[in-house]
């Protein structure tokens, strides 16, 4: 190998990417540290893309997760609008799509390729038909949406389709939005949440098409022209934002000795799906410790703390003498989410609750903590319009699930405080 | 070291006030970060340079 050492390839260059890089350069390895990214921007982030970006309150260079100098300051080997194509395990090898199939050797891999949005059939080239994942899906639904009077028909009511038809609703567009959940990101929320946040879209003149499922989307001279329902509704719009969730970009990994690839890449608690192959972010389907179970989390908290655990764990296991031991990786799941003048945070685990708790502050009907768990246990807790405090607060209630008669007191005690 | 945040990115995570305490809070209003020391001590270093890869915003800047 080269004079500059042993070489570790970060593939992806986004959040989880980043935080590894930047991890293993703090931590101490002084070999090369390759970062693969098939998009041709350096990091940037994703969240702002659904709400400053979409809006137009910033413009796309902001959303850079570091300035250049910062970039420079990593030393790294950096290969944008380059795509892995393979993996080989054994050798630790990954393949690059860039001209000269340039084939890297790696002492240690971090898989961070994210996720890719899911799209409907037959929607491929059509004018008007957006997904939204990268700066660019974002800057061409903002070029639409920076002219007035549009229909836009948002498919999809999970956190991505309720965020972008708020966005346009602010810009004063129509819009229509189509789940086929009986409430905005219900999945997640829940049906009492959901009913709120519905009611909260409608209030800000979203129409709601709930429950429903699409058959197609209508397209004409090349050109989106509405949304076809199953129910024989016809939802006329100039613009259609495709939001129907997204796979994981495991490709790359795919092959005869690949590990499991199931529901994104599997790895174990350390994040290490074989050895020297370590997963983060997006991508990464790993054993939660004290959640007992394999969790995968599209969260942009988690893409940072992931990559720099990956990060960590992978020195630890190339050189335990020298980086110590690996350790368990168990955070304390968060997300949040910005529509219209509300704030949503939650810790732990919401989706897939059996029994909820809301509780309302106060007598606006927007400012609420609820808590979401199976039959005995408490494993997630969701604040809107609380004070930082508050929210903040909330968190030990998910980093230690307690029973429903425990967590209630506390989150009584809590939000009073 | 010398810390830097850039408010009109922050999104009010907390996840900052949760890894370094003592450097920084968050307002009470809006949740926007709020930075109680720019140059804390080395004993701080190391918490303030993962608050800053963690931070979910990009928000804080440490210059070495
Ligand atoms: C519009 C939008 C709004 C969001 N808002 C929020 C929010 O409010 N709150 C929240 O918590 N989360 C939010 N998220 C989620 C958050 O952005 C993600 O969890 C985060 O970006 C994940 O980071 P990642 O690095 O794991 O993956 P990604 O950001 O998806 O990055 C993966 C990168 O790898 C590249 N790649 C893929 N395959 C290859 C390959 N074979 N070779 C080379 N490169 C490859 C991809 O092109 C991409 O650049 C939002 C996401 C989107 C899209
Ligand atoms: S972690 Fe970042 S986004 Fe969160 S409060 Fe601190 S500075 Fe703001």
């Amino acid at each position: 190998m080269s004079a500059a050492g042993p070489r570790i390839a970060v593939i992806g260059a986004s959040a989880a990417g980043l935080a590894a890089a930047e991890g293993l350069r703090r931590l101490g390895w002084d070999g090369v540290i390759t970062v693969v990214g098939d998009e041709p921007h350096p990091p940037y982030d994703r969240p702002p893309l659904s709400k400053q970006v979409l809006s137009g309150a910033w413009p796309p260079e902001r959303t850079a997760l570091r300035d250049a100098g910062r970039l420079a300051g990593l030393g790294l080997d950096l290969r944008l609008g380059t795509r892995a194509v393979a993996y080989d395990p054994a050798r630790r090898e990954v393949t690059l799509d860039d001209g000269e199939r340039t084939v890297l050797e790696c002492a240690g891999v971090v898989a961070a390729t994210g996720v890719r949005p899911r799209t409907l059939p037959g929607t491929e080239g059509v004018e008007g038909v957006h997904v939204l994942r990268t700066l660019q899906d974002a800057l061409a639904l903002r070029r639409r949406l920076a002219e007035p009077g549009r229909r836009l028909a948002v498919v999809g009511s999970g956190v991505l389709g309720a965020e972008a038809a708020a966005v346009a609703r602010g810009l004063g567009h129509e819009v229509a939005l189509i789940g086929a959940q009986d409430t905005p990101m219900e999945r997640v929320l829940g049906r009492e949440v959901g009913a709120l946040l519905a009611g909260v879209h409608r209030d800000h003149g979203v129409t709601l098409y709930p429950g429903r499922t699409v058959t197609g989307i209508a397209v004409d001279g090349g050109r989106a022209r509405g949304v076809r329902l199953a129910d024989g509704a016809f939802v006329e719009a100039d613009d259609v934002l495709v939001a129907i969730g997204s796979e994981p970009a495991v490709d790359w990994l795919r092959g005869p000795a690949a590990p499991d690839l199931s529901d994104g890449l599997g790895c174990d608690r350390y994040c290490a799906a074989a050895p020297g192959l370590y997963g983060a972010g997006d991508v990464a389907r790993w054993y939660h410790v004290g959640l007992g179970r394999h969790i995968r989390i599209e969260h942009r908290m988690n893409a940072g703390e992931q990559g720099l655990a990956a990060a960590r764990n992978l020195l630890a296991e190339l050189d335990g003498e020298r980086f110590g031991q690996r350790s368990p990786f168990e955070p304390v799941p968060y997300f949040w989410s910005d529509q219209y003048d509300l704030k949503l945070h939650a810790y732990g685990i919401l989706a897939g609750a059996v029994r909820t708790e809301v509780l309302r502050l106060g007598g606006d009907p927007l400012r609420l903590a609820a808590l979401y768990g199976d039959a005995d246990r408490v494993t997630g807790v969701l604040g809107i319009g609380l004070t930082p405090r508050q929210a903040r607060s909330l968190r030990p209630l998910a980093a230690a699930p307690g029973t429903w008669q425990e967590a209630l007191a506390r989150l009584r005690e809590t939000v009073a405080a | 070291m010398n810390i830097t945040v850039d408010e009109s990115k922050c999104c009010g995570a907390g996840q900052c006030v949760l890894v370094a305490p003592d450097v920084f809070d968050q307002r009470d209003e809006d949740g926007i970060v709020v930075l109680l020391d720019a140059t804390p001590e080395p004993g701080l270093h190391a918490a303030v340079r993962d608050a800053a890869t963690i931070c979910p915003a990009a928000a804080i800047q440490v210059h070495e």
